[in-house]
């Protein structure tokens, strides 16, 4: 079965059987038919990363010339006014906005989907195992369209009143300040953040549960055998066990969230341009894919698309190194396995 | 009690789990505490994972099937229907999100198919390396920047019109790696003694390939294409940046708007008359509907797959 996250783990293992398989060329014999078909995949191959190279390169050519024409510090100015013969835009605001809204899912969706991955893994009874890791798996097939207006119209009414309460008990602190008066809405980076937890949960999920499944045996035996409740058992050897691939897990969800488009187009309310800096999460606000998305309708020139071409540029930039690092992460614990 | 009791106690305790043999056996009582506490956060956290599952298909369910049991909603378009009148219905959305996923699964299955064979049987190296690297960012790529890309080629640098086809290429960018995946996936159980048998045979390598490899993994390639036309019909951002809805039928994939279920409910959701309300949650349904088959199928597939794991 292939995962959600399409990161599997068996992804990392060459062959499964353990014994190698015939090695490529020396198994060809050099016929026409196998030079046709090896290149075919090979050239399948080479498409694949030229597809990737080509969106960096092609980002980059539209980027620049919008970008050496801009008024402002494209990476700390806030003002967005690319009309005119006299752009100035920076992405100060889309950044604060898109990393705060990924934050805030972070910190629902990873411990929950651990706890999640431990229930399929370790605590639910043999027959609900199967069924319940489906279910969460569904929460992934679920269109982003359907969570922004099922979060928009029926959600979203619900969450004002833990929006003043947590901004009455802690508005001292800049990030829940309610100095917008933001609470009385859903518009809010507060409950995108939830919404977004939603989405990347069975992503978490789904490859958590994978390297917990993987625990060996015999540690988890050797520390049952040792005394450990079930719980010590999963702390001492399942847990760190399986650290690298939640990180992995992690990352890849944080990749979703941060590039995650017309959920947040939805509910997320934008400001108007002259509106005051503020910390809040109680706030509106666009992020990244967002603001692109509004926008949409306004690419006319080169120099407008170009300016939220950079920013898509910027968005590109910052799920690849997440994603990056999610892999890595989890090559480096094949290695530790093997 | 005091630290050292309680390690002692930890040390001693664990010998008999039943906690029969007193003073030589007893789990301390924090740790039993612990233990249960735990067994309830994990239900807990597994019962409110499924909360927002339930919750959804609960609205897009009872808000929407009254429109999509009427038969005219899978027959007629939203032509000359204003969001005031009632009526009309999602047939246009409906073939324009099935004939570009059609379009993108003839694009991206080849390549899918091919790189996956090339990962497993071919690649070595760091042209491979390279190559399954690409395929992991390609995955974690989000759709709003594939559509930009898409943009720039098509729009800006070859001067062509925002079309279907268009959003085609913006799609196969975001299915090739879940085909790609699935298909390794399954390549790498097939056994190396059908790969050996057929070598004996004096059988090349590519007709070992196409006629024993293949076949053998045939289901798991078939779920993986399942899986991709899941996750791509229920792609907007594409749409939004590319193709623009409209409310007639539309064939032409090469010229002209064509409309798609996601757009159908993003032009009908920023309007307060009912009839419109009704649209978004019809289409809403009707999107699940296609989305969750497609998943089951695919599912379906996997569960009766000739290679076992």
């Amino acid at each position: 079965m292939p995962s959600i996250t399409g990161a599997s783990v068996v992804d990392h293992v060459r062959d499964p059987q353990g014994d190698g398989t015939p090695q490529g060329d020396r198994a060809s014999t050099g016929r026409l038919g196998d030079r046709l078909f090896g290149g075919t995949a090979k050239g399948a191959g080479v498409l694949v990363i030229a597809l990737v190279t080509l969106t960096a390169v092609f980002l980059l050519s539209q980027a620049l010339p919008a970008l050496s024409k801009d008024g402002a510090n494209f990476l700390t100015s806030t003002e967005w006014d690319v009309s005119g013969s006299h752009p100035r835009f920076g992405i100060a605001n889309l950044l604060w906005v898109t990393v705060a809204s990924s934050v805030i899912a972070m910190i629902i969706a990873v411990p929950v989907g651990v706890c999640v991955a431990l229930f399929v893994t370790e605590y639910s009874p043999p027959w609900l195992s199967a069924p319940a890791a489906g279910l969460i798996d569904l929460l992934a097939a679920v269109p982003s369209i359907i969570y922004g207006i099922w979060g928009a119209f029926v959600f979203g009414p619900h969450i004002t009143g833990l929006q003043s309460l947590i901004s009455k008990l802690f508005g001292w602190l800049p990030f829940f300040d309610n100095d917008t008066g933001g609470v009385s809405s859903s518009g809010t980076i507060f409950f995108i953040g939830i919404v977004l937890s939603i989405m990347v949960l069975p992503i978490v999920t789904a490859l958590s549960r994978e390297v917990f499944a993987q625990t060996p045996v015999t540690h988890k035996e050797g520390a049952l055998a040792l005394g450990a409740t079930k719980w010590e058992m999963i702390r001492t050897s399942v847990l760190p066990f399986g650290k690298p691939g939640v990180i992995s897990a992690s990352m890849l969800g944080l990749g979703r969230a941060l590039g995650e488009t017309v959920a947040v187009l939805i509910i997320l309310s934008s400001l108007a341009s002259d509106t005051k800096w503020s910390w809040s999460v109680f706030n509106g606000g666009e992020t990244f894919a967002s603001k692109i998305a509004n926008n949409a309708a306004e690419f006319d020139s080169p120099q407008k698309s170009g300016a939220f071409i950079a920013a898509g540029l910027v968005l590109f930039i910052l799920t690849f190194v997440v994603n990056a690092i999610a892999r890595v992460v989890i090559e480096r614990r094949k290695a530790f396995v093997e | 009690m005091t630290a050292a009791d309680a390690t002692s106690e930890s040390n001693r305790g664990s010998l008999s789990r039943s906690g029969r043999d007193s003073g030589f056996s007893h789990k301390s009582r924090s740790r039993e505490v612990r233990n249960q506490l735990a067994r309830v956060v994990m239900w807990a956290a597994f019962l409110l994972a499924l909360l927002p599952l339930a919750w959804i298909l609960w609205t897009v369910i009872t808000r929407g099937i009254g429109l999509v049991l009427e038969p005219t909603w899978w027959t007629n378009s939203q032509r000359d229907i204003t969001s005031r009148m009632v009526g009309g219905g999602a047939a246009h959305a409906i073939r324009g999100t099935l004939l570009m996923a059609l379009v993108t699964a003839l694009m991206a299955v080849p390549v899918g198919v091919m790189t996956a064979i090339y990962l497993v049987e071919y690649g070595r190296g760091r042209l491979a390396k390279a190559v399954s690297f690409m395929v992991d960012i390609l995955t974690g790529i989000p759709s709003i920047v594939a559509a930009l890309f898409i943009y720039a080629a098509w729009v800006t640098t070859f001067g062509f019109q925002r079309v279907g086809f268009a959003v085609c290429l913006a799609l196969v960018m975001l299915m090739i790696p879940v085909i790609v995946r699935s298909t390794e996936e399954m390549l790498k159980l097939v056994p190396n003694e059908l790969r050996e048998a057929s070598y004996a045979l004096g059988v090349p390598k590519w007709k070992t390939i196409a006629r024993v490899v293949l076949p053998t993994a045939f289901s798991g390639i078939i779920t993986g294409i399942l899986l991709g036309l899941a996750r791509i019909m229920g792609e907007t951002a594409p749409l939004l940046i590319l193709g623009p809805y409209t409310a007639n039928l539309a064939t032409n994939l090469f010229g002209g708007f064509m409309a798609t279920l996601p757009t159908m409910i993003n032009t009908n959701r920023v309007e307060s008359l009912q009839p419109a309300i009704d649209r978004t949650w019809a289409s809403a349904l009707t999107l699940i509907l296609v989305i969750l088959l497609l998943n089951l199928a695919g599912r379906l597939v996997a569960r009766t797959s000739k290679v076992q794991s």
